[in-house]
């Protein structure tokens, strides 16, 4: 599948997805008249400032008023702008829902809403500014894509991708430095899985940064004589049913991993559409419904076991409820 | 486009779609009569004097753009569409029934001429501004209204949108603000106080006019003063008389989030027709 040449070595480069938001914005300013850009006070931290100094009639800069962005935004994809909403995942779509309820989604404005900072790998600003919700809220909302890039280059695709595509979409960037392990020939198409490594055993079907925690697992597993399938599930909304049931007839169990509340995110999308057409074996791996703390983001994703070594424990644990 | 109606005219046409909507509540029984009542003349004036519109072409590229904030008065807004021809009139009947285009609040992408959905109060103002910095990037002339309530004046998002079309110099924003002093529990100022309402508005940098609201001429001029204002966007404080043209739906904020029962509706289209009794009704 294309994969980085240095996969599995220390030396992977390491960049934050909000990295390949920015990128891609730039990229799009150049490409795409109709793109805008919105912030509230966050355009550095967001990566927009970049497109922001390059095409400034075309960024706006909307102080700390998530609300009122949303809103505003709406106004423009009204009349055939293509708005890019940028803030914290926390705000938006956290603060501004019901704003992205009506006023874009209900209108079917043609919104991009980039929610960053989400997972816990936020670090050591602690529990409010670390989305774990964000999936959930978005993926319940009618007419809105979801998506969650699993690292920089999948991130600047999504943003190219969702400025083509005509309907509201929300995708989640991260704030931490996170391996880079996909390259421009990886595939990436809106509401298409990519199976990254094929397996017979047990389905690791992951979103975001996590995704390359899964193949580090299969490697683990491998060495155990255990063949895991390895799915970057990168649209929860619509979610690529084929894929998943395929996964689940083939391997009989199946582990989803992700940096969000185990209620209503990737695993409670696959649950639905494995419970409804394939039911098998399934552990589904985020937070256990608390809030996240401060700490680096590594010693959280350990101390909330979304690492290797625990998708390992949850793929062996799975297979063993096979029948 | 449209062809501007006279005062007079539009005198008459206001009466006709009060008529509408006294009926379109009764046959939805559910629905808010006095906001609709009270902003009809204002609608009226819009619609058949001071937009630029067409109602055979609602998608004209060039044309005006009202966004309605407060969507529960939605039955003057879908009234005076129909009465300027945008569907026709016997749909109004259609009001919060199974299968109608007229949902109990607007929804864009099923009625003509409607710009944006609306409902959960304080979010227009926000969308005409994001319609106006459109324009702006695509140096069209044309012009937004959006038209609010007061008691939205509550909700945060409306001040953020405020601060932020002062900010940016929206002179293509007018903001139409119907003053009419009640919300669904009671009074504004016993609600949520918004007085200094005007101050408020020129500390935050706009053009400040207060109007009659049921004065067709002043509406008319204070729309073409707006206009004239480079500067900062305008916000027009029109004071009306909720449930206007019924005298026992006028003032009382029981009618906010109210319908008429038959006999109501019969003594309201009795008024409506007769002006409040200054003329003799043709229909008696």
């Amino acid at each position: 599948m294309n994969l980085s040449s240095k996969l599995f070595q220390k030396d992977i480069e390491q960049v934050p997805t909000r990295n390949g938001y920015g990128e891609g914005l730039v990229e799009l300013g150049q490409s795409n008249p109709n793109v805008v850009v919105l912030s509230a006070d966050l355009a550095e931290s967001t990566r927009a400032k970049a497109f922001g100094e390059k095409y400034p009639e075309r960024f706006f800069e909307l102080g700390v008023a998530e609300q009122n962005m949303m809103g505003v935004a709406t106004g423009l994809a009204l009349s055939g702008k293509i708005p890019f909403v940028s803030s914290y995942a926390t705000f938006s779509p956290g603060r501004n829902w019901d704003q992205l309820r009506v006023s874009v989604c209900y209108s079917e404005a043609n919104v991009k809403v980039a929610g960053s900072h989400a997972g816990l790998s936020v670090g050591p600003d602690g529990a409010t500014h670390q989305a774990l919700e964000d999936i959930a809220i978005a993926r319940v909302l009618p007419n809105l894509t979801v998506i969650v890039p699993c690292d920089a280059i999948e991130a600047k695709k999504v943003t190219l991708a969702a400025a083509k595509h005509q309907g509201p979409v929300y995708f989640r960037l991260g704030r931490a430095e996170t391996p880079v392990f996909t390259t421009i020939d990886t595939p990436f198409e809106i509401g298409k899985a990519v199976i990254l490594k094929d397996g017979t055993d047990v389905s690791i079907i992951g979103c975001g940064q996590l995704v390359y925690e899964g193949l580090l697992a299969a490697e683990e597993l491998s060495k155990k004589g255990i063949n895991a399938r390895v799915i970057n599930c990168h649209t929860i909304k619509p979610i690529d049913k084929e894929t998943i049931i395929a996964a689940a007839r083939e391997t009989g169990a199946v582990v989803t991993i992700e940096e969000h509340q185990i209620h209503g995110g990737l695993g409670g999308a696959v649950a639905e559409v494995l419970g409804a057409n394939m039911p098998v074996p399934m552990e589904i791996m985020g937070v256990s419904d608390h809030f996240g703390e401060s700490g680096e983001p590594r010693q959280l994703l350990e101390k909330y076991h979304l690492l290797a070594p625990d998708i390992v424990r949850a793929a062996e644990q799975v297979i063993k409820r096979k029948k | 486009m449209m062809k501007q109606k006279s005062e007079l005219e539009i005198k008459i046409i206001a009466s006709e779609i009060r008529q509408s909507i006294i009926e379109m509540l009764l046959e939805a029984k559910s629905g808010h009569s006095a906001g609709p009542l009270g902003m009809t003349d204002i609608f009226a004036s819009l619609y058949f004097n001071i937009l630029k519109h067409d109602p055979q072409n609602p998608k004209w590229e060039d044309r005006d753009k009202v966004m309605l904030s407060n969507g529960h008065i939605c039955p003057v807004l879908y009234a005076t569409l129909a009465h300027a021809g945008y569907f026709p009139k016997e749909e109004l009947k259609t009001l919060r029934k199974l299968g109608t285009r007229l949902h109990g609040h607007p929804h864009n992408l099923v009625v003509p001429g409607v710009e944006n959905s609306s409902g959960p109060l304080g979010q227009g103002l926000s969308q005409a501004i994001g319609a106006a910095l459109a324009d702006r990037i695509d140096k069209k002339r044309r012009r937004i209204f959006c038209l609010m309530s007061d008691g939205e004046h509550d909700e945060g998002q409306t001040w953020e949108a405020i601060m932020f079309a002062g900010k940016m110099k929206l002179s293509n924003v007018t903001s139409i603000v119907d003053r009419n002093n009640i919300q669904i529990e009671g009074y504004t100022e016993n609600i949520m106080p918004l007085e200094p309402f005007a101050d408020k508005y020129k500390a935050f940098n706009w053009h400040v006019l207060e109007i009659d609201g049921h004065n067709i001429e002043q509406i008319i001029d204070a729309c073409a003063e707006a206009d004239a204002i480079y500067e900062k966007p305008t916000v027009i404080i029109a004071h009306t008389i909720p449930g206007k043209g019924v005298n026992f739906m006028e003032k009382d904020y029981h009618w906010h989030g109210t319908p008429p029962n038959v006999d109501q509706a019969n003594e309201a289209l009795k008024q409506i027709r007769t002006l409040e009794g200054k003329i003799e009704s043709e229909h008696e």
